[in-house]
């Protein structure tokens, strides 16, 4: 038996259907709807996020930005040059885990990102999409973290907010660094290598991120502050105390600034390459 | 009678030319046809759809859908067809009618309307007491059910199917034929891989016999079985290709070793 013939040239309501299927979408609207679906998600794991993001650092405000300063452990500036780096560090890691744990998981055994592969748009902005959300998640992330930390430290010498459009610069730029990195390693690793890369990669990069100390400060060991300078996250903790704390010695802004469109540049390139690698066969 | 498909000369190699999965595949499927692509493991189905529906590049030849190169226009492409993969995938931080209403989006349809074809689709596909529910909570067959309304939520004209029925149960199987036989009298063109010869003689108004990478007949089942004395599908298909559609080379990745 084989199904009914039909005439589908006379069937209006199929007429219909491809009308509508033919009519074009604009690439804008399809990249807003995928935005809002992970907005959608990111606000019912609101709380997941905010202990994801708020955590770590506020363990580190905790004992190195209150606990040492009060054993007098600390001495002068500690804290100025503490905080960016704080800031810098939750902002970096919520962009990078907003990106590469979904995208390990949507690519993983059950092929979940198939629905978005087959949006009628090119599959790089389904890639560009999540780096615009990691933008996002760590910059709200930052805007949790930073009156914490005010309230945590006390007054901070050199703290300023008056060069906003600096901050918002090197926000933008350090988040969108990261989610680039949690994009190229959400394509690359397996979920069952999640814990290799944290071990591995993720460890080092937050020790070695001049987040804890300023990069000026690595004087005392010469080949470590020219070796420091592979890891990205010094280029956003820099940044960072060269936007709210500018009087207290640090990187030239221009380098930290250079440095992360450099990196945004090709991490970006190189992560959308093997995202369409991974999306087409 | 107009060509919904158009394939020409498709090959595709994999791991730099070592794995050979279309080997110079020719083929064309009528639109409102309901087409079937049947084979073994291994044969090449899989990447056959996986090119259809800009998942997979060719290495070489030509394919067209509706009229338009897979290569040259994806977009165009995924803007005509809907997929019902191997297994479900559901968006699993989504619950049921999420899946649908956000998928429509993809496609440009504003939510209301979305949320209108998304209540439709589940009562049509009698899944409503799932709507709000987690696509965990599904059954296999429910989910699969899911994944067709999913692939008509933006109401293509072209559907592919992807061994949709494997792992189902007979009764969800039975189910999922009457739910294709109704799209298909719609007028849409239908086009299904599978393994089972039942289903593509049950189904289908044409069926494709692939292996290793090739077509090796095509015709309407009835014109099929006339080939052999005992009317089977089953032994033509054995007399074609050497071996039944229970052998396999590869998993169910459509690949053969070159």
């Amino acid at each position: 038996m084989t199904a009914a013939r039909h005439d589908p040239v006379t069937d209006d309501s199929v007429s219909a259907r491809q009308t509508s299927v033919d009519r074009p979408v604009s690439t804008a609207r399809v990249f807003f709807a995928l935005l809002r679906r992970d907005l959608v998600v990111s606000r019912r794991e609101l709380p997941f996020f905010l202990v994801r993001t708020t955590v770590q650092p506020l363990l580190f405000l905790v004992v190195f930005g209150y606990l040492l300063p009060k054993m007098g452990f600390t001495r002068g500036n500690y804290q100025s040059a503490l905080l960016p780096g704080i800031l810098g560090v939750s902002l970096s890691m919520s962009s990078f885990q907003a990106v590469t744990f979904p995208m390990v998981m949507d690519f993983g055994r059950t092929n979940e990102i198939e629905d978005r592969l087959l949006a009628p748009v090119p599959v790089e902005y389904v890639a560009l999409e999540k780096i615009v959300n990691g933008v996002f998640q760590g910059t709200i992330a930052g805007l949790v973290i930073l009156p914490i930390a005010r309230l945590l430290m006390g007054p901070i010498d050199g703290l300023t907010f008056a060069h906003v459009g600096t901050i918002l610069l090197v926000t933008l730029l350090g988040t969108a660094v990261f989610s680039a990195i949690g994009l190229l390693l959400g394509v690359l690793v397996e979920a069952q290598q999640i814990g290799f890369m944290f071990s591995l990669v993720i460890a080092p990069m937050l020790f070695f991120g001049c987040a804890y100390y300023p990069w000026v400060g690595l004087h005392v060991v010469p080949w470590m502050q020219y070796l420091v300078l592979i890891n990205p996250l010094v280029y956003v903790s820099e940044g960072m105390r060269g936007a709210l704390t500018p009087s207290i010695p640090h990187m030239p802004l221009i380098w930290s600034i250079a440095a992360q469109l450099l990196l945004l540049a090709v991490i970006l390139t190189a992560a959308l390459n093997r995202f369409k690698r991974r999306a087409i066969a | 009678m107009t060509t919904a498909i158009h394939i020409q000369g498709l090959r595709k190699e994999y791991a730099d030319g070592k794995v050979l999965a279309l080997n110079g595949l020719d083929l064309d499927v009528h639109d409102g046809e309901f087409f079937c692509l049947i084979g073994p493991n291994g044969a090449g189905k899989t990447t056959t759809i996986g090119i259809l529906t800009t998942r997979v590049l060719p290495t070489g030849g030509v394919a067209t859908v509706a009229g338009i190169d897979v290569v040259r226009d994806s977009v165009g492409v995924r803007r005509r067809i809907g997929v019902v993969p191997q297994r479900p995938n559901p968006d699993r931080s989504l619950n049921v009618v999420e899946n649908l209403v956000f998928h429509a989006a993809y496609f440009g349809i504003r939510t209301r309307e979305a949320r209108r074809r998304a209540e439709e689709l589940l009562a049509r596909l009698e899944i409503t007491d799932k709507t709000t529910a987690k696509v965990d909570q599904l059954s296999g067959g429910q989910q699969q059910r899911l994944m067709i309304a999913r692939a008509l939520i933006h109401e293509p004209s072209i559907i592919f199917l992807d061994e949709p029925t494997v792992g189902l149960d007979p009764s969800a199987r039975n189910a999922l034929w009457t739910i294709l036989r109704e799209l298909h009298t719609q007028g849409r063109t239908i086009v299904m891989t599978t393994h089972y010869m039942e289903e593509a003689n049950q189904l289908s108004d044409r069926i494709g016999f692939i292996d290793r990478g090739q077509l090796l007949a095509l015709d309407t089942p009835d014109n099929l079985k006339a080939q052999t004395p005992d009317g089977s599908l089953e032994t033509f298909f054995i007399s074609l290709a050497g071996r039944g559609l229970d052998a396999g080379d590869a998993g169910d990745t459509g690949e053969v070793a070159a």
